[in-house]
């Protein structure tokens, strides 16, 4: 008997230190980052990123404030991005996905066709990227980070199975109580959605913010650049330093500019929202993320 | 008859058009945006048979003389085989290990009982999926740079040469496999623990009684649970096997050539066709190629899904 006990807990340590060990190793990097960005620059030079520095310092996050009209600006197309398209996405696949989740619909199902093809068939880059710039004159201005996401079709299927749950006889006696389609649609079964609304929202907020495959392709200008491909461009220091009053400045008054530690700081600035949100929406995503494992 | 049959039909769509019009137009942006970025781009790898010219756009263009005169260099390149061959192997890889973590995961947190600790694993887990590939990219030089990279302080502390990774090649399908395994087991075993949370109490119960062990109890009872869903899943991503995730090879990678003998993916070679190099022609040939490729595969996986479980492919 003491020995089953024992063996049980045996087992059970095992499987907790695993499991511990793992999540640690999941965010180690993130303190690598977070730690070699208060690196002094001499440190790193000399021994490396840290994790836990010895000199601590802050010279790079002053280096990059100088410039601060650049990642204000990379910031502010960011945001605008990810608002405006995650509220114009959800309401056109909400609003394409209700027609296809009622039965008095006639042709629902060519509807689920014809999105679903799009998830299993793709023309590939080259077709696309001419299509966007030459036909729809997607190139270089803020329309070209926000279209080309409006409608995912995954995002479709995962309201629609979410409709599909809520009882039909809902709508049909609003509208024998004399409520229109469009009442019925923004009052009711929105309002009845809202775990899976925010979670799709999520979801394609996620994807915006996090996005740069639209703006390396289509989008040249440095004005235009948000977030992540600051951060892209910073890293591969192609403008930054070159160009930069504050890279002038610190060399007349330091002598030495901290290009190593600028990389991890812009990091840290490109994460810090994702990572203060986290908290937040961790639960309703692993909660949605359910929703659509449920039938997938 | 017929023709009156036919007439009818055609009452019947006008019929239902108005019967339900607000709810069809409803409908009509999401179809329009799918139109515009899924089926033009379908109908536009033409342009891989064409003299594409920008001014005249792909229907426009003249057609290429011999029809196959973009494809000709295409087969002929070295560079194509190695991009395919890294496409799928490198996929191979992933698929295989993320699910392995993925499914052990959710087997071992599953046997966890403490709520408190079982968020606090999920979130952590979770956390890599909610970045950036260009912030995963910073992260990754962070560890694997020469001299400043952390991998080469701790490979020092033991008194071994740095090693230049930007470098060497043979490393990165294992360094590219442990990122993606990084970044998506928290997500990915989010799916099997949703199918775990659904097995009936009784058979574990009934299991503990007759002395079944802890680690009996997850490779007798969870492991075949999730079968099914580890099939259906693995099937899915093998139909996306010819498609490599730009964002993190380009992320990663970028323009290092040093590292394309095992890096190079289809999607990497045919976007620096088209946007560095700027041979529209090679480009598309390239684009069409795997778009052929990645359809017959798609078909094959999802008759596979179907005769494994009925239904349970996409269509």
């Amino acid at each position: 008997m003491t020995n089953k006990l024992g063996r049980l807990r045996l087992s059970d340590a095992l499987i907790y230190l695993s499991v511990f060990a793992f999540s640690i190793v999941c965010l180690l990097p993130f303190l690598m980052v977070i730690g070699g960005s208060f690196t002094d620059e001499l440190e790193i030079q000399a021994h490396g990123y840290q994790l836990f520095p010895s000199h601590f310092s802050t010279q790079a996050y002053h280096i990059l404030f100088i410039q601060w009209k650049v990642l204000v600006n990379g910031y502010k197309i960011s945001t605008i991005v990810t608002v405006v398209g995650t509220a114009a996405s959800v309401l056109i696949c909400a609003m394409l996905a209700y027609p296809m989740s009622l039965k008095r619909v006639k042709y629902r199902r060519f509807l689920s066709v014809y999105s679903m093809l799009t998830l299993l068939f793709s023309g590939g880059m080259v077709p696309w990227y001419i299509i966007c710039v030459n036909y729809l004159h997607l190139k270089d201005n803020l329309a070209a980070l926000i279209i080309p996401y409006l409608c995912s079709a995954f995002n479709v299927f995962l309201i629609r199975n979410y409709f599909e749950s809520l009882p039909e006889e809902l709508s049909e006696s609003a509208k024998i109580d004399g409520a229109g389609e469009a009442t019925i649609f923004f009052k009711i079964i929105m309002r009845l959605s809202t775990p899976v609304i925010a979670t799709v929202s999520l979801f394609i907020a996620l994807t915006y913010w996090n996005d740069w495959y639209l703006g390396v392709m289509l989008i040249d200008s440095s004005d235009l650049q948000p977030l992540q491909l600051l951060l892209r461009s910073i890293v591969s220091n192609i403008m930054f330093l070159k160009t930069s009053d504050a890279a002038a400045q610190m060399l007349s008054t330091k002598g030495l500019v901290p290009s190593e530690g600028i990389k991890l700081a812009t990091c840290v600035l490109t994460i810090g929202p994702i990572v203060f949100l986290y908290p937040f929406v961790q639960r309703f995503f692993i909660k949605g993320i359910m929703i659509g494992a449920v039938k997938g | 008859m017929n023709a009156e049959r036919q007439r009818a039909k055609k009452k019947g769509i006008a019929f239902e058009l108005n019967k339900n019009a607000f709810l069809y137009l409803m409908a009509v942006p999401g179809l329009v945006v799918l139109f515009l970025f899924n089926y033009m781009p379908m109908a536009g790898v033409l342009i891989a048979f064409k003299n594409f010219d920008f001014s005249k756009g792909i229907f426009g263009s003249e057609w290429a003389r011999p029809i196959y005169n973009n494809f000709d260099f295409l087969f002929t390149s070295e560079q194509t085989f190695r991009a395919t061959r890294n496409t799928i192997l490198l996929n191979l890889l992933f698929i295989a290990c993320s699910t392995l973590v993925a499914v052990g995961l959710a087997l071992l947190l599953n046997e966890v009982r403490r709520k408190l600790f079982k968020k606090f694993v999920q979130s952590f887990t979770l956390l890599p999926f909610f970045v950036s590939w260009i912030v995963v990219s910073v992260f990754a030089y962070s560890i694997f740079a020469f001299d400043q990279g952390m991998l080469n302080q701790l490979l020092g502390w033991f008194g071994i040469s740095k090693v230049n990774w930007y470098n060497a090649p043979q490393a990165w399908p294992v360094i590219l496999t442990l990122i993606m395994v990084w970044k998506s087991a928290g997500y990915n075993s989010i799916l099997y623990i949703a199918t775990l949370s659904g097995v009936d109490t009784s058979y574990y119960e009934a299991a503990e009684i007759d002395g079944a062990t802890r680690f009996k109890q997850m490779l007798y009872i969870s492991l075949p649970m999730l079968k099914p869903t580890i099939i259906i899943l693995v099937l899915l991503a093998i139909g996306r096997i010819m498609n490599a995730d730009f964002g993190m090879f380009y992320g990663i990678i970028g323009d290092n050539p040093n590292l394309y003998a095992t890096t190079d993916v289809l999607d990497t070679f045919i976007f620096r066709n088209l946007r560095v190099i700027g041979d529209v022609g090679m480009a598309s040939a390239a684009s069409f190629y795997q778009s052929v490729i990645a359809f017959v595969i798609v078909l094959a996986c999802n008759r596979w899904a179907n005769k494994y479980q009925n239904g349970s492919g996409l269509f």
